[in-house]
């Protein structure tokens, strides 16, 4: 019964202003402090892989940009469906918002894996399956924007979208199977980036708080965009208009 | 009223008599696959052995795009001349059309160039063993690049330039299909055994029949209320 | 501490360039979409404002009281 109040809620975008407010400033500030904690730990006081040298310490940067990445793509897909099915507008919104950070974390994530494999491999680009995925999802990302770009009417982009997101969710799951199996095929069983299981606890743990930290930063991040986006969008609206009226009144600059 | 099969049947008859009117237009895609194939023996060398090496790659990325190329004309006409429209706005559910007219496209496409393999395989020296493969990963594979081509081809069938927006929407989701298509022709040429490839493909190519109809449907509806 | 000093800390034995550059990457992506999102917000709000001072002006120019 709650729960289906707290649904009928979150289909109100004013509802949703008003709640995001604090919410994100308490994401944004845990978002702060794990990231500081976990890069600072990564670079300076975590150990030096006996193979791999302080190279490692890009591990914790890389690893947490990839996850998030997928993460929001996936996030996109569930968006995409609840769009789909029933409509709601808010769904609309988280999918026109999350592009943005989903595409720059891949991109980032495909730069510090080039950035890691020079002095691993010996090479910038190596068709390594996790970097491999990670190039895939850059286009899947591209896709998704310039399919919103192409098309003139917000609403309508917003459904295009979304069985685009939708589809390509389904698809993520089979690419990542196909592309493992493509590198045994040509390359063989090679020396992986991460081996998780042989990690010892001073090493996974800074990685764990920066992947904390970073679904923070998302939260954050996703919640700011929403705001605006859902100012933008109903600006027409009486509560809207008291808003700005009252920030004007209050001094506030914005 | 008619059943769906009926219905089906009709929808396919019809979408074959029409595309074969226009015969030129039903053929590019596989003359444009061959075309292409020549330039690779004249960019990369007449050499047997180079050619063989490539040669499952050579194969099925081009019948990736050649499909692709074929994709870009599946819903134009109707949409242009308001079919699709009338097709929507009868309320019923349009999963059966939109396969027969995938199972028709399908037929001039994927099973077209699935029939003229041989041919392509001959002029990149494919080995005469693994003829029997590339034929089959091609004939299992290439609905689900018709199906999934689909989707991309309703999502942007109202919009300018939407020929390059649709290789870029569809071409990530072909990768797997590359991977296992091509990959069973790899294998086939080391001598191994490859069934679990062919089942692999069969496996999308089911799952696509089973998703890309609604997906295609809902599409279809968002690309018509725009215009 | 794994660094007894900063120079070292800075070579990163001999891999500063990839760490550092990744490390610098990841913040700069941090920081756009920080302020990305700032500045979209602050250019929603000065949109409705500036539908309002139209709205404002369109309806009061006979009685010329303009607020601001």
């Amino acid at each position: 019964m709650r729960l289906k109040e707290l649904w009928h809620r979150l289909g109100s975008p004013r509802w949703f202003f008003q709640i995001s407010g604090p919410l994100r400033w308490v994401l944004g500030g845990l978002a702060l402090v794990l990231l500081l904690v976990g890069s600072i730990w990564g670079l300076a006081f975590a150990p030096v892989d006996y193979q791999q040298g302080n190279s490692v310490r890009i591990m914790y940067v890389h690893v947490p940009a990839a996850i998030v990445a997928q993460s929001v793509y996936m996030l996109m897909g569930a968006a995409g469906l609840v769009l789909l099915v029933w409509r709601m507008k808010m769904a609309d919104i988280v999918l026109a918002t999350a592009v943005p950070f989903g595409l720059t974390m891949t991109a980032l994530a495909l730069f510090t894996g080039a950035a890691w494999g020079k002095p691993t491999w010996g090479a910038w680009w190596v068709w390594d399956a996790r970097t491999t995925s990670v190039l895939v999802m850059l286009f899947l990302y591209i896709g998704l924007y310039a399919l919103r770009q192409a098309i003139p009417r917000a609403e309508t982009a917003g459904r295009a979208c979304a069985v685009l997101a939708l589809v390509g969710t389904i698809n993520i799951p089979i690419i990542k199977y196909s592309v493992d199996w493509w590198l045994t095929l040509h390359q063989g069983a090679s020396f992986r980036l991460t081996e998780a299981p042989t990690m010892p606890p001073e090493m996974w743990a800074p990685l764990a708080i920066n992947v904390l930290g970073v679904y923070c930063l998302f939260g954050a991040n996703l919640l700011g965009r929403m705001r605006a986006e859902i100012i933008e969008r109903e600006q027409g609206t009486q509560w809207v208009r008291e808003l700005i009226a009252g920030r004007r009144s209050a001094g506030e600059p914005g | 009223m008619s059943t769906p099969g009926a219905l089906f049947a009709g929808q396919f008859r019809r979408e074959l008599t029409a595309a074969l009117r226009n015969v030129q237009e039903a053929l590019n895609p596989l003359v444009f696959l061959f075309l292409a194939i020549t330039l690779f023996a004249l960019g990369v060398g007449a050499e047997p052995a180079a050619l063989e090496r490539f040669a499952p790659g050579i194969i099925w990325v081009l019948v990736l795009l050649a499909n692709l190329l074929a994709l870009e004309g599946l819903f134009r006409r109707d949409f242009d001349d308001g079919t699709l429209e009338q097709m929507v706005l009868l309320g019923r559910p349009l999963f059966v059309p939109v396969l027969a007219k995938t199972a028709a496209q399908w037929c001039l496409s994927g099973l077209a160039m699935t029939l003229l393999a041989p041919l392509a395989a001959l002029l990149l020296y494919l080995p005469m063993e693994v003829l029997g493969i590339t034929v089959l990963s091609l004939l299992v594979g290439s609905p689900a690049l018709t199906l999934f081509g689909a989707v991309g081809a309703a999502l942007t069938v109202g919009l300018r330039g939407g020929g390059v927006l649709l290789a870029l929407l569809i071409l990530p989701l072909y990768i797997p299909i590359l991977i296992f298509g091509a990959g069973a022709i790899s294998l086939a040429m080391a001598g191994v055994d490859v069934s679990a490839q062919i089942y692999l493909l069969t496996a999308i190519s089911m799952l696509a029949v089973t998703v890309a109809p609604f997906a295609v449907q809902a599409a279809l509806r968002i690309s018509l209320e725009q215009s | 501490m794994n660094f007894s000093s900063l120079e070292e800390f800075i070579a990163m034995g001999g891999h500063g360039l990839y760490v550092w550059l990744s490390y610098g990457a990841g913040l700069i992506i941090v920081v756009y979409n920080v302020v990305a999102a700032r500045m979209k917000f602050k250019r929603a709000l000065q949109a409705v404002r500036d539908r309002e001072r139209r709205r404002a002006a369109s309806s009061t120019t006979d009685a010329s009281s303009r607020e601001e």
